[in-house]
């Protein structure tokens, strides 16, 4: 790493507001409050435990390329960085096959409101050790502390992949298919990825009648929806022509913003204890409340 | 502060409590109270009284009286924890959500169903199985424990190797927070607004609230399925296998290995034929459509092979698959022929560590003048040691616990974990600063009084005592203190 996690942990310090930035590609810095870069660089890489140690401040692509080089990967979303990816929280679309991308995350070093360095889980694959501060940081937009590095799982790549289209139900693929790793739909074509064996991909595709392409769908930018997967169906009236839907996930790229829908006042109290309790005088990336920024 | 409070009127906390539950759901019967002092480790604690919740709203009730009195209240499912999770605190209200079983609803096309926290683990999965569809975490447990205690654990078993431990299983659940409000954490959706709650409440041990409700995602059940037994000349052998199965890129179903004590009291038990001259055997699991199952075979074939593999058994059919998974799954029932006690370990260490630190098990345990067996998940670095004891030998249990430590510092040493499934509860408490700094701790900590500010939900738990600052705590009997 470029930086030590006791430097990090110096330039953050203790008091005043201050900022966490990656190369930028999820969010605007905030302006007028001091911005730190957390470390960047790969640790070491464990083949055969499935792991991976890096800075938070590593871009994604470069594990994405180190890890290539071992047959595997992870299932962190692409660009950015690792402690971006982190930060924000959102799944790549694979999830269906590969898990939400919070279940990657081993370890976490990060640096705390009081400038200390806390770790977050353990390095092993298995681990229930204490309370899981892992899945506290996922998806907080660094407002609990800053990541400085990490412990990543690591996946094998399949030794084989190919997309294809459909005009069948998308239900009826989701079912039918062994395990697809991705099925994609916006409300006429489906896209599906199929992973594994060649022999059985091709097997699967014959069964089904479906069409090779290169690629997935182009993906609308205007909004990144969640709904419960078996909602996804009144998109076909409601959004017509103007979404792209995870089938059995849930995630939706939409060309509208996502809808704003009123806290759960349950949860917006227990959010704000939370925050309280790990940065008392709102110092880390002051101005954004993880539960109203998507 | 009131937690441990040893003027509780029990007298009192019952009446409050039989005004929002009928008479036979608050329980404060001597017998029954001692009923409820324990779980499957060997503490004891003090039950209070035990309320037999039937819904969301009977256990809102008990947690409001707790919340209201400052009364500890400790949630308990089928009881079969192993850390002492469910031990309960000194005259804690005991929420048994053993009558809320129901299976409430069950997607199999989108993979999703909700469930009541009592509900079997192996039951949902045999209720299901038509559907083509199954739970994926599956402890040894599985016929007994409850999701609502998976939840609480974060419970693995042999089949999380590919499929994640039960957090990467839980959608959302419906709790009860310990201020006796309610809300749905997580959920059907896969990006809900704010923090991951729903992922720290899953294995928060009890301490952060009652699940009253599940929502679970279901995997399908494969097309073909491949069960291998392979046998070994050394521990080490078939321990670097492991290691080599999962650097050439092949994530097996499951990975279970038994060591040569294990095979013999097994094989004495249910006569499947087991390499009980061999010093130890691999059952290897792998799924999935046909040919990908086949090349993966072959290719773990291959690599046995060139680690010395003695013999390689793959089951013919399902009832010799199911005959050899009986013999995993039994082992613990088996020890009784050799000794009638044991206690069960449970850490982690690096798959490219676990030759070097079983070695270092036989050696603290031979030093201890104790036997061990050792039977457990390889492919995750899970290990299982079962340190074997004649309870009425005196002065054994100091020599049990005394190895037993020296375990669970050995994997910690070795660059793992203190527990891999079974929980921290109150058996690993006081060892967790061997993982975790003072800084470390107080994060946690921070978190827990984030989500019970009263500390009454299952306290004294997890977290060691300095934590806590000087409150009065008791040892339960037996704990590693």
């Amino acid at each position: 790493m470029d930086l030590t996690l006791e430097d990090f942990a110096a330039e953050v310090g203790s008091s005043g507001p201050v900022a966490i930035a990656g190369l930028g590609t999820r969010s605007r810095p905030l302006s007028d409050v001091r911005v730190v870069h957390a470390p960047s660089g790969i640790e070491w890489i464990e083949p055969a435990e499935m792991t991976i140690c890096c800075g938070a401040g590593t871009p994604v692509d470069e594990i994405d390329a180190a890890l290539a080089e071992h047959g595997q990967q992870v299932a962190v979303h692409p660009g950015g960085t690792v402690g971006g990816a982190l930060a924000v929280g959102q799944s790549g679309l694979r999830r269906l096959a590969y898990g939400a991308m919070r279940d990657a995350l081993l370890q976490a070093n990060y640096v705390n409101a009081a400038g200390k360095l806390v770790k977050a889980g353990g390095p092993t694959v298995k681990n229930v050790s204490g309370f899981d501060l892992c899945r506290l940081l996922v998806g907080s937009y660094g407002t609990l502390g800053f990541i400085g590095d990490v412990i990543l799982r690591t996946r094998p790549k399949a030794s084989f992949e190919q997309w294809f289209t459909s005009d069948r139900d998308p239900w009826e693929l989701l079912s039918g298919l062994f395990r697809p790793t991705s099925v994609l739909w916006n409300g006429a074509t489906t896209w599906v990825l199929l992973e594994g064996n060649d022999r059985d991909v091709a097997e699967m595709a014959e069964r089904f009648s479906l069409t090779a392409v290169p690629n997935g769908p182009e993906l609308p930018g205007g909004g990144r929806w969640s709904m419960a997967p078996s909602e996804l169906i009144s998109l076909k009236v409601a959004s017509p022509g103007s979404f792209v839907a995870e089938i059995g996930v849930g995630v939706v790229h939409h060309t509208r913003p996502r809808p704003v829908r009123p806290p759960d006042l349950v949860q917006a109290d227990l959010h704000a204890r939370i925050k309280r309790e790990f940065d008392p005088t709102g110092r880390l990336n002051p101005g954004i409340d993880a539960l109203s920024i998507r | 502060m009131t937690v441990l409070d040893t003027t509780i009127d029990l007298d009192a906390v019952t009446r409050a409590l039989r005004v929002r539950l009928r008479d036979d759901q608050v329980r404060d019967s001597l017998t029954m109270c001692n009923l409820y002092r324990r779980d499957a480790s060997n503490m004891t604690g003090r039950a209070g009284i035990v309320c037999f919740a039937e819904s969301t709203e009977d256990v809102q009730a008990c947690v409001q009286v707790a919340a209201d009195m400052g009364v500890p209240f400790m949630a308990r499912g089928s009881g079969t924890g192993l850390a002492g999770g469910a031990v309960p605190p000194p005259d804690a209200i005991v929420i048994s959500t053993t009558k809320m079983n129901k299976i409430l609803s069950v997607d199999e096309v989108n993979r999703i169903a909700w469930v009541e926290p009592g509900v079997l683990n192996l039951d949902l999965s045999k209720q299901i199985a038509d559907l083509g569809v199954h739970f994926a975490p599956d402890p040894s447990s599985q016929q007994t424990c409850s999701i609502g205690g998976n939840v609480a654990n974060n419970s693995g078993g042999p089949h999380c190797l590919a499929d994640g431990v039960t957090n990467a299983h839980i959608h959302g659940v419906e709790v009860v927070l310990p201020d006796g409000s309610i809300s749905i954490l997580g959920g059907e959706e896969p990006e809900p607004d704010g923090l991951d709650l729903r992922g720290v409440f899953v294995g928060s041990e009890g301490m952060f609230g009652v699940a009253t409700k599940i929502c679970v995602r279901l995997m399908q059940n494969p097309p073909d399925v491949a069960t291998m037994l392979m046998d070994f000349e050394s521990v080490a052998e078939g321990a670097n296998l492991v290691s080599d199965i999962i650097a050439s890129g092949i994530v097996p179903a499951a990975v279970e290995m038994m060591d040569q004590l294990c095979l013999i009291a097994v094989e004495e038990f249910i006569h499947a034929g087991l390499p009980v001259e061999k010093a130890a055997a691999l059952l290897i699991e792998v799924v999935g459509p046909s040919a990908g199952v086949a090349a993966d075979v072959e290719r773990i074939c291959q690599l046995a092979s060139e680690r010395g593999v003695g013999a390689i058994r793959v089951a013919a059919d399902d009832a010799e698959r199911a005959l050899l998974w009986k013999g995993r799954k039994s082992a613990f029932g088996a020890i009784a022929n050799i000794m009638p006690n044991y206690y069960l370990h449970d850490t982690v260490v690096p798959r490219h560590k676990l030759a070097e630190v079983l070695d270092q098990i036989y050696e603290i345990v031979s030093r201890h003048n104790l036997q061990v067996l050792n039977v457990f998940h390889a492919g995750d670095g899970n290990l299982h040691p079962l340190i074997l004891f004649d309870g009425s030998v005196e002065g054994v249990f100091e020599r049990v616990h005394a190895a037993g430590r020296e375990i669970v510092k050995a994997s910690v040493n070795a660059g793992g974990v203190l527990s891999g499934e079974h929980g921290i509860g109150l058996e690993k408490r006081d060892l967790m600063p061997l993982m975790f700094t003072e800084t470390d701790l107080s994060a946690q900590a921070d978190l827990r009084r984030a989500f019970d500010p009263q500390l009454i939900s299952n306290p004294d738990k997890v977290l060691p005592n300095p934590a806590t600052c000087g409150e009065i705590h008791s040892a339960p009997e037996g704990a590693w203190i």
